[in-house]
């Protein structure tokens, strides 16, 4: 059907991308970084959705339209962060993750 | 027929005035709120009037007898198509002459009110109390049910315990406040399984179906015995039990005589004149059932009347706080009322013992509020109690004296003035049926002239005592309803009863028996002539009278030791034997096993709250980690 780079290839990738991802948002205690871990995790949900509307429907757009669906979800989204980080730091003077933990028992 | 529907305004106007003076009255001057109370009573007593004398002299007899006019009803709770409770108002011979006697009473004592609470605190929270009162009592009277009428009851309960405690501020007053509620309230009981099982039986709470003599509910009421007694005079009984503890007949007297801790209007008002004859009321108003349908009841009233009045005359004759002189003596005279209903028949000449007690019941309200008044002017005056630290009164208090001497006379039975002539009727209905209860009835009104003046003397004759400050007589606010009384005791002995309130609505001839009436005068002289040697002048015949009979003196001195025996009871048996286990088991057991389930969750809940850490990466480390374990469940495991 295709030439060029198998599927199984994009989805390596994309699970790699995924779990780096993963591991920046649990071990970076700097917010802006955990923010980009985040936009990492929801590039590789792109790439996947690509890699099997290409594979397995190549005459629909279903998965393309999702991506930019979701690219636009993510802008917005990283603008509410930003947001909320700013006002965190106005807050507490800090964007470290472990020094903003006010809601606990 | 006659447009009643004005007497709603009164039951209506004393309850706004309650509101008025209950919601506003500290904003209005205290004058002003007295002035309220009193305006306002002045129009209801007039309204009263004015219906009694369309009630009495332009409605229409059927049969040559007085009909049961409602003049207003509405259903107010509907439970099932037939059972409903509805409030109206209900007028009939002896409803009209106790909205008279209520309102004439009450009206007399907001005047007085007005010079004996000057200054008091708290004196609009008075009169509110006072309206409150006049509202439930005409309501009580006017009831057109039994369920009405049940309500009312409670509600003058209530304004009794809060009109005895009002000076809340003296522990004494708080005690009896609590004594007097718990025990009426107790009473009452009875009286609530007395109307379930009376409207159970006769599947009715109207007073007009309940009391028609050809009525369902007399002619088949009471088919099924218990104990030998039928249904229906079990209900009877019970019933009774409520007006035994309102009106503090023995073994439910022990109320009364410290609710004299209350203002001494109060007293006048409340528990001397109208509030307790609402047990006469009561089995006045069921009178039919009881002389028909249920004679073992109506014997029970009238052994309980006849007992409590010869039991209250014996102690009376030994008190020195006046009050509680007139509190025994009330109770002795609503003995006389309860046992005139007791001895009576139904219907005609046989009604006699009704019609007596209803006009011994009109004539005690008026001599006996005018004694508690006058009692209320001698506190004022002398600052004090107790007969002991009186004496040589007369020259004083000239008005008082006068007023007081009269309501002395008129409750000894001395012609003509009222109680003569219904105490006259009382005894010669007790004579026609039951020669015991005449004797006993015969004895206690020698004690009653007896104890009567020997107060009378004490107060106004006697040793000459010295005060520390010149007795004066009360200001006119007071000596006003004191001489209207008076009056009022002289004249009601010339109301013709006899043709107004009868059983069955009919007049009957009645005329004065000499046979009892000139022996009864006799033994009453004969009771004042004893108190005149002993405490005319200062002498020792009393003294040595207490030492010869040391033991009975003692006996009736501590009112035979019911209050104590009744602490025993209660303190020794009841709350020892049954209420500690309760209170054990309660607090061992239940209330343990309520905290041992709040006390495993508290603790459980401080060893997992370290979870909640606040570490934003924690949280979602465990979120991860559980999403990860439920996809590789989901994929490899769940086949």
């Amino acid at each position: 059907m295709n030439s060029g780079i198998p599927l199984q290839y994009f989805l390596i990738l994309a699970t790699l991308m995924f779990f780096a991802g993963v591991y920046g948002f649990l071990t970076r205690r700097n917010l802006i970084t955990i923010l980009m871990s985040v936009e990492l995790i929801l590039n590789s949900v792109n790439i996947n959705f690509l890699a099997f509307n290409r594979y397995l429907y190549p005459h629909k757009l279903e998965g393309m339209f999702f991506s930019i669906f979701v690219i636009a979800v993510a802008a917005s989204e990283a603008a509410v962060a930003i947001a909320i980080i700013i006002n965190i730091y106005r807050r507490f003077t800090t964007i470290n993750v472990e020094d903003v933990n006010e809601m606990k028992f | 027929m006659i447009n009643f529907s004005y007497t709603i305004w009164i039951l209506l106007l004393p309850f706004l005035m309650f509101l008025l003076l209950g919601l506003a009255g500290h904003r209005l001057k205290p004058k002003l709120s007295g002035l309220i109370g009193t305006g306002g009573l002045g129009i209801i007593t007039l309204l009263s009037y004015i219906t009694a004398y369309k009630y009495f002299f332009t409605s229409e007899k059927v049969d040559e007898a007085y009909q049961k006019i409602t003049a207003l009803n509405f259903t107010w709770l509907q439970f099932t198509d037939k059972l409903h409770i509805d409030m109206g108002i209900l007028l009939d011979p002896i409803s009209v002459m106790m909205i008279i006697v209520v309102t004439t009473v009450s009206f007399m004592v907001h005047i007085y009110s007005l010079g004996y609470m000057k200054g008091e605190k708290g004196f609009e929270r008075f009169f509110a109390f006072l309206s409150l009162f006049s509202f439930s009592m005409l309501g009580l009277v006017l009831a057109t049910n039994i369920f009405q009428m049940y309500i009312f009851w409670e509600l003058v309960g209530v304004s009794s315990f809060l009109l005895i405690g009002f000076y809340y501020e003296k522990p004494s007053a708080v005690r009896a406040s609590k004594k007097a509620f718990i025990v009426t309230r107790f009473a009452d009981l009875g009286f609530l399984i007395g109307i379930l099982i009376l409207s159970f039986n006769t599947k009715t709470f109207d007073f007009i179906t309940l009391t028609n003599p050809t009525g369902s509910a007399i002619t088949q009421g009471g088919g099924i015995a218990f104990l030998g007694l039928s249904v229906m005079t079990w209900s009877m009984i019970f019933v009774f039990m409520g007006g035994v503890g309102k009106s503090a007949m023995f073994p439910f007297h022990i109320w009364l005589p410290d609710a004299m801790e209350g203002p001494t209007p109060v007293s006048a008002l409340i528990h001397a004149a109208t509030m307790v004859v609402a047990g006469v009321y009561l089995v006045a108003r069921m009178f039919p059932i009881y002389a028909i349908s249920a004679p073992v009841a109506l014997h029970i009233v009238a052994y309980v009347g006849a007992f409590s009045s010869l039991f209250a005359a014996i102690i009376a004759c030994t008190q020195t706080d006046i009050k509680r002189v007139l509190a025994y003596s009330t109770m002795s005279q609503i003995g006389y009322m309860m046992l005139a209903l007791g001895v009576s028949g139904y219907g005609g000449h046989e009604g006699l013992g009704y019609m007596a007690s209803m006009f011994h019941l009109f004539a005690h309200a008026m001599f006996k509020a005018l004694l508690f008044l006058g009692a209320g002017a001698i506190i004022h005056a002398v600052h004090s109690n107790d007969m002991t630290d009186m004496g040589g009164l007369r020259k004083y208090l000239p008005i008082t004296h006068i007023t007081f001497l009269i309501a002395c006379l008129t409750i000894a039975g001395i012609p003509p003035l009222s109680g003569f002539f219904s105490k006259d009727e009382i005894l010669a209905a007790a004579f026609n049926s039951n020669k015991v209860l005449f004797a006993v009835e015969y004895a206690v009104a020698g004690l009653t002239a007896f104890y009567m003046f020997r107060l009378y003397f004490n107060i106004f004759w006697g040793k000459e005592t010295h005060y520390h400050h010149e007795p004066h007589e009360a200001p006119f606010t007071m000596t006003i309803p004191l001489i209207i009384l008076a009056f009022g005791s002289v004249v009601t002995g010339f109301i013709p009863f006899n043709k107004l309130v009868t059983s069955d609505g009919k007049m009957f001839e009645s005329e004065i028996e000499l046979a009892v009436a000139i022996p009864s005068v006799l033994i009453g002289l004969l009771g004042i002539g004893i108190a005149y040697i002993m405490y005319r002048k200062e002498s020792t015949i009393s003294d040595r009278l207490v030492a010869r009979f040391k033991y009975g003196y003692k006996w009736a001195y501590n009112k035979f030791y019911i209050d104590e025996l009744y602490l025993f009871v209660t303190k020794k048996i009841i709350f020892r034997y049954i209420s500690e286990p309760v209170a054990w088991f309660d607090r061992h057991v239940v209330d343990a096993t309520m905290n041992s389930i709040a006390n495993v969750t508290q603790n459980v809940s401080f060893r997992i709250r370290g979870f909640q850490s606040g570490q934003l990466q924690k949280y979602a480390f465990v979120f991860i980690s559980g999403a990860i374990m439920l996809a590789i469940l989901f994929i490899y495991l769940w086949k």
